[in-house]
């Protein structure tokens, strides 16, 4: 054993260079093979971000032509697309308070309630989610036009978007719920708290985070839904269909100003959102222990 | 009277959810099927009339969009998975102080606009474009030209749906117990041996998800079709897209959208049968 263990360094002294940088990349092959994957993933956003400081010449924003802030300065000038965004966030805002409030319902079921229909329910809560946007917008459309009404535009597009988000905000409450410590409830109900009370004061508040977070994904997915607003708009536009409909024209740069500050607000919300969830775990650490744990 | 309503109380909570998805869900699927069935055109209007040729009709006319559909898909799935496995492997097991910062990294994309991003790879395989002029050096973009090819279609997709993949199987990956494979390699596994017989079927359930979540709106998808695409690139969604808003040709694109959901809940059906079903559905829900 000493034998090989001084042998070694000699070994490793005498390899030739490139066999060192051989060995070295094999060492690191999948940091460096992940690293390209990363760089796959974020080079698009930086293009995004870069191309919003481009001054092109014609409609078409495509080649580097000088760098400008001019886009920036008059983010905000394009009327149409300024309705458009409007539109958007109309819709999320309606479409996340909805949905969020009908998903956890049901995921309150799904958690408390053990009852005839259970496996069903699931059942349809997952079929959404595993459907086609495509096939989703396109029944709903068929339906919307046999029916006749409504008029296609903003009610249905609400309807839709309230629709696709139900099933996200039941599974991400319902993860929440799973964990939940029952004994605070009983505890309350104990002490004289009305079922209604217990659970604005109680449940509710434990629940929190899985709603927010629940809503949260539900505005994302309609802010950013494309395929199944395509089909139900009618002549409504908003975001992403400003986007698609100005991609045969030229999109202007001031889309991409647009994206590079939504994505700068995600960002931030994000890491709002796990810095306060850092320090709640602190502050929980932080708490005496109970007895037994 | 205090059980019964107890009994009643889940239905209460589940109603309008319940109403909502059978209303504007599974009954549109209906009018949808109804719709496939129909005669007639968007002058004379349409009549419910069990047109069944509509089916054989729009399968023959789009044979070719319906074929590349799920061999642009398909290709798109793989090389996702390609890229990441090893990517999902290294955040989960390589990762050390950066894990987080990948993480954030796999899922960025999606804090930008799905088209914008779609958009921004119309401006990187632009013919202009360095990664353009590159890929024509190497032999990769014969005559300069990348987009309006199958492979440019194929990388958007691949791009939009990668983090689909990563994640699922970044989450089994992270449940595998290290102690399972120091037992493997206790027991005289080499490193990839180890990989093989442990940690590989222990993250099945992950690449189940990836594969289905990427597989099943890549199908569908006529985004990247439209932006990347040329007039040979086109999918079946592009052909449902164009039927049902501008030729207005409901009973042909109602007709391609069931078959579209129809081959996919096959596909899906055999590829679980094949894989293990508890990796689609997920946790089941135990009532506490």
């Amino acid at each position: 054993m000493e034998a090989r263990a001084a042998a070694a360094p000699t070994y490793v002294r005498r390899e030739s260079a490139p066999r060192r940088a051989w060995a070295w990349l094999k060492k690191r092959a999948l940091n460096i093979y992940a690293g390209f994957a990363i760089a796959y993933l974020l080079i698009p956003i930086a293009v995004i971000i870069a191309f919003s400081f481009n001054n092109p010449a014609g409609k078409y924003n495509f080649t580097w032509e000088g760098f400008t802030l001019k886009h920036w300065a008059d983010v905000f000038s394009l009327p149409d697309l300024n309705s458009a965004l409007v539109k958007s966030l109309e819709i999320a805002l309606v479409a996340t308070i909805v949905a969020t409030i009908i998903g956890t319902l049901m995921a309150l079921a799904l958690v408390r309630y053990q009852f005839f229909g259970r496996r069903t329910t699931n059942f349809l809560i997952v079929i959404p989610m595993a459907t086609p946007e495509i096939v989703m917008g396109a029944s709903l459309l068929s339906f919307f036009l046999i029916l006749g009404t409504p008029a296609l535009g903003t009610t249905t597009l609400m309807i839709a978007h309230i629709m696709f988000c139900i099933s996200f905000v039941v599974v991400v409450v319902r993860s929440r719920l799973i964990g939940f410590d029952r004994s605070l409830e009983e505890a309350a109900q104990d002490l004289g708290a009305s079922p209604i009370q217990t659970f604005w004061r109680v449940t509710f508040p434990l629940i929190l985070p899985g709603v927010i977070a629940g809503a949260l994904l539900a505005f994302a997915l309609s802010i950013d839904d494309f395929v199944v607003s395509n089909f139900n708009s009618g002549t409504t536009v908003t975001f992403p269909l400003y986007i698609f409909g100005a991609a045969q024209r030229g999109i202007p740069v001031e889309v991409n100003a647009v994206a590079t500050i939504l994505f700068s607000a995600t960002l931030i919300v994000m890491g709002l959102t796990v810095i306060q969830q850092r320090r709640a775990e602190r502050m929980s650490a932080m708490r005496p222990q109970q007895e037994g744990e | 009277m205090a059980t019964g309503r107890r009994r009643l109380t889940p239905y209460l909570l589940l109603f309008p959810g319940v109403f909502w998805l059978v209303v504007f869900f599974v009954v549109p699927m209906y009018y949808m099927a109804r719709l496939s069935l129909d005669s007639g055109t968007i002058e004379k209007g349409f009549e419910f009339s069990w047109q069944w040729s509509n089916y054989h009709d729009a399968l023959t006319l789009y044979k070719d969009p319906f074929i590349r559909a799920f061999e642009y898909a398909g290709a798109a799935t793989i090389i996702a998975l390609l890229i990441g496995y090893p990517l999902a492997y290294a955040i989960a097991f390589k990762g050390g102080r950066w894990k987080n910062a990948m993480l954030v990294a796999v899922v960025a994309p999606f804090f930008t606009t799905y088209l914008i991003r779609t958009y921004a790879w119309q401006t990187i395989l632009a013919d202009q474009s360095p990664v353009t002029k590159a890929l024509n050096a190497i032999g990769l973009a014969p005559g300069g030209h990348v987009l309006a090819t199958a492979g440019a279609v194929i990388a958007g997709i691949t791009y939009n749906f990668l983090p689909f993949m990563v994640l699922p199987i970044y989450a089994s990956l992270e449940r595998v117990d290290p102690r399972l494979i120091e037992a493997a390699k206790d027991l005289y596994a080499s490193s990839r041996a180890a990989f093989v017989k442990v940690t590989l079927p222990l993250s099945a359930p992950g690449v189940v998800a990836g594969t289905l979540l990427t597989f099943i709106p890549a199908s569908g998808d006529y985004v990247n079709a439209f932006f990347l695409g040329g007039p040979n690139n086109t999918m079946l969604g592009n052909t449902i897209q164009g039927l049902y808003l501008n030729t207005r040709d409901y009973p042909a694109a109602a007709a391609l959208s069931f078959v579209l959901m129809a081959v996919i809940m096959v596909i899906v059906f055999v590829y679980i049968r094949f894989a293990g079903s508890e990796a689609l559905m997920g946790e089941e829900a135990t009532p506490v």
